[in-house]
């Protein structure tokens, strides 16, 4: 059994919590994550020029470039991440630039070796699969792909050929970290896109509270959370990660428990 | 890749919106549908001779087409070697070549049945340019700008608010034209339903820069003829400068095919190669960014560097991808001219011509000025005029230390 496939499991739905490398003292807050009871981590690779991203998610890309961190010590938070949690899944998320930059087969490899689990790269929709899909899937990487509201019937198909690990399903049409999408149209959405794979689908852009978690989790097999988190991170620093523990808990109390209500 | 040598060099891009390893849709999955559906309508009125007619009649009776094709008897004296010659396309309505483009991408959102219009600007010409279309359709329309060009570049936010557009000043990066293109990216993507996105340059995710590049090729097509009705043959070399590289792009493309026509693209070497610059095809290395595959300034991590120009609408870190594939085949030759050897053609223009350039074919005029002597005098250059400089006329007087 794959790490996804223990962390998504059928009695209960995942918390999937991102931060972005480097943004702090990643390590630290890693650990309050996975203390706090996250079941996937999405590690964010810093870009400087974040083009889907709200300005939590953009400051953090931009504070974390401004110390100094290369794609080295990204790799090197996940290698030790691994060290650390053996067991939870954990996923590089990014733009394709750095991704690419030194080929798809030397970022694949080298992601492998760290033992990170899946890629999310913005970036490259299935139109453009060629530029990194076949390098991720030949270093035994999983690609998980984004769907949007935008994603209607005719191109769902496309979207799922040669998606693995998971499914993210971005609920609303814009950037992270703004308005959250009404839960109807989440559960329409979903039941949709279920219809067609058998892969976990986890829903996220917008998810900030437990109550907002707790509703997604009854229709959905994972709750995505990102700029709430980064905001801890940006407001507290170096005491982020009591904070981090904190809130993280309290989702994943949300998350986990949302079927049994 | 399997490449061959191309038949053809006007051919591009394939289907899948490449040109050779360049171009592609490289967008978020929000956008994918969106930009399938601009695909769609954009090969539609293509086909269709109505669009074809209105944009010819706006072009015509709006923008003021043909633009003159100028020879300047005074500069090619002074550089005393090859006649120069200009496409006067700083003579169009809104003073730049950005207009063309404006007009074809309108009509193509009115045929989407869109309702508001977004665009990114950096020198301001395109800003103006989309709010002036937006004003002559009735469409709201919102401009991001770069907060650093908001301030250099005062007279065309002026010009933008006074036809009705909303400008919003963009701070995050460097303020400039790339961090523009993103917030009307982020933009965008929130308001897919309603919103069309009219690209100021030949570039971002397919099918723009061939669009772009159709719609400015006008600058090519009347040249080509003017040259022939005027000299009786082709000119040996054209000569364009180059940001995104919508009007060389426009200049270059109706005479690919033509192998005894040469052609120069002119970069913005900003302080200096080996300094900040915005030469993407000099000093940068293919990436991925904005939507396209391309040239891109950027570090050994690929994150993407500020690039630099004195000319805002040069000082961008990439380049449309058909330049990209044109210098990889070996078709175009690609040079760059330093702020200070644009200054140089800037007031060389002024004083030999009567002209007042912007200061993004000021580095086409300043790399004329190098070539044209090397040249004999039965030669002929060909050189886009793209904008007229009254915009820049603050930025020239700081650099040259005189007070207005």
């Amino acid at each position: 059994m794959t790490r996804f496939q223990s962390a998504f499991s059928p009695d209960r739905a995942a918390l999937v919590c991102f931060i972005t490398a480097g943004d702090g003292d990643t390590a630290a807050n890693l650990d309050a994550l996975v203390a706090g009871g996250a079941d996937v981590i999405e590690l964010g690779m810093p870009f400087t020029d974040p083009m889907a991203d709200g300005p939590a998610i953009q400051e953090a890309n931009l504070r974390s470039l401004a110390k100094g961190t290369r794609t080295a010590d990204v790799l090197a938070i996940a290698t030790a991440f691994r060290a650390r949690h053996p067991e939870v899944p954990l996923v590089l998320m990014g733009y394709a630039n750095p991704m690419i930059r030194r080929g798809p087969e030397w970022f694949a490899a080298e992601a492998a070796k760290a033992g990170v689990d899946g890629v999310i790269c913005v970036d490259i929709p299935p139109e453009e699969d060629p530029e990194i899909g076949p390098a991720l899937r030949a270093a035994g990487l999983d690609l998980i792909r984004l769907a949007t509201p935008t994603t209607d019937a005719a191109r769902l198909p496309a979207v799922l050929d040669g998606s693995s690990g998971f499914l993210y399903y971005v609920s609303v049409a814009g950037i992270t970290g703004k308005q959250q999408a009404a839960i109807d149209s989440i559960e329409g959405n979903v039941t949709r896109i279920k219809q067609h794979t058998d892969l976990p689908v986890a829903v996220g852009f917008g998810v900030r509270t437990p109550e907002q978690a707790e509703e997604i989790a009854r229709v959905a097999d994972g709750v995505v959370v990102g700029s709430a988190l980064i905001d801890i991170v940006g407001e507290h620093g170096e005491n982020a990660p009591e904070h981090l523990r904190e809130l993280t808990a309290s989702l994943a109390k949300a998350v986990h428990n949302a079927r049994k209500a | 890749m399997t490449e061959q040598k191309p038949n053809s060099f006007r051919n591009q891009p394939d289907e899948r919106g490449h040109f050779g390893q360049f171009g592609g849709r490289y967008v978020a999955e929000t956008l994918m549908p969106l930009i399938l559906d601009l695909e769609k309508h954009y090969t539609a009125a293509k086909a269709d001779p109505s669009f074809k007619e209105e944009f010819e009649d706006l072009l015509e009776h709006y923008v003021g087409r043909p633009s003159p094709l100028y020879f300047a008897p005074r500069l090619t004296e002074e550089l005393g070697g090859a006649q120069v010659w200009f496409k006067r396309d700083e003579l169009n309505h809104t003073g730049a070549h950005k207009i063309n483009n404006c007009i074809g991408q309108i009509l193509l959102a009115i045929r989407m049945g869109k309702k508001k219009i977004i665009a990114e600007t950096g020198a301001g010409q395109h800003g103006v340019a989309t709010a002036t279309v937006c004003a002559r359709f009735g469409l709201p329309c919102t401009i991001f700008m770069g907060a650093t060009d908001v301030k250099r570049q005062q007279p065309n936010v002026f010009r933008m608010k006074l036809l009705g557009a909303e400008v919003v000043p963009v701070t995050s990066g460097a303020a400039t034209l790339k961090d523009a293109m993103n917030e009307a990216l982020r933009h965008w993507v929130a308001h897919v339903h309603d919103t069309f996105y009219i690209i100021g340059t030949a570039a971002g995710p397919h099918p723009y820069p061939e669009l772009v590049r159709d719609f400015q090729s006008v600058i090519g097509r009347e040249a080509r003829e003017q040259m022939l009705q005027r000299t009786g043959r082709l000119p040996d070399l054209l000569v364009a400068a180059i940001g995104g590289g919508s009007n060389a792009i426009g200049l270059f493309h109706p005479f690919l095919d033509d192998p005894a026509v040469k052609m120069l693209g002119v970069e913005a070497a900003g302080h200096g190669l080996d300094k900040q610059h915005a030469a993407s095809l000099a000093g940068g290395f293919p990436g991925i960014l904005h939507g396209n595959k391309t040239y891109l300034l950027q570090d050994e991590d690929g994150q993407i560097a500020e690039a630099h120009s004195i000319s805002a609408g040069l000082d961008y870190p990439g380049i449309g991808p058909e330049h990209a594939w044109l210098k990889e085949s070996g078709r175009v030759d690609y040079t760059a001219v330093t702020d200070t050897e644009a200054l140089e053609g800037f007031k060389l223009l002024c004083r030999t011509e009567g002209i007042i350039p912007a200061l993004e074919p000021s580095h086409a005029i300043a790399a004329v000025a190098k070539v044209a002597p090397t040249m004999p005098k039965d030669a002929i250059i060909c050189a886009n005029l793209c904008g007229r400089g009254d915009k820049d006329i603050f930025t020239v007087a700081e650099a040259l230390g005189a007070e207005i």
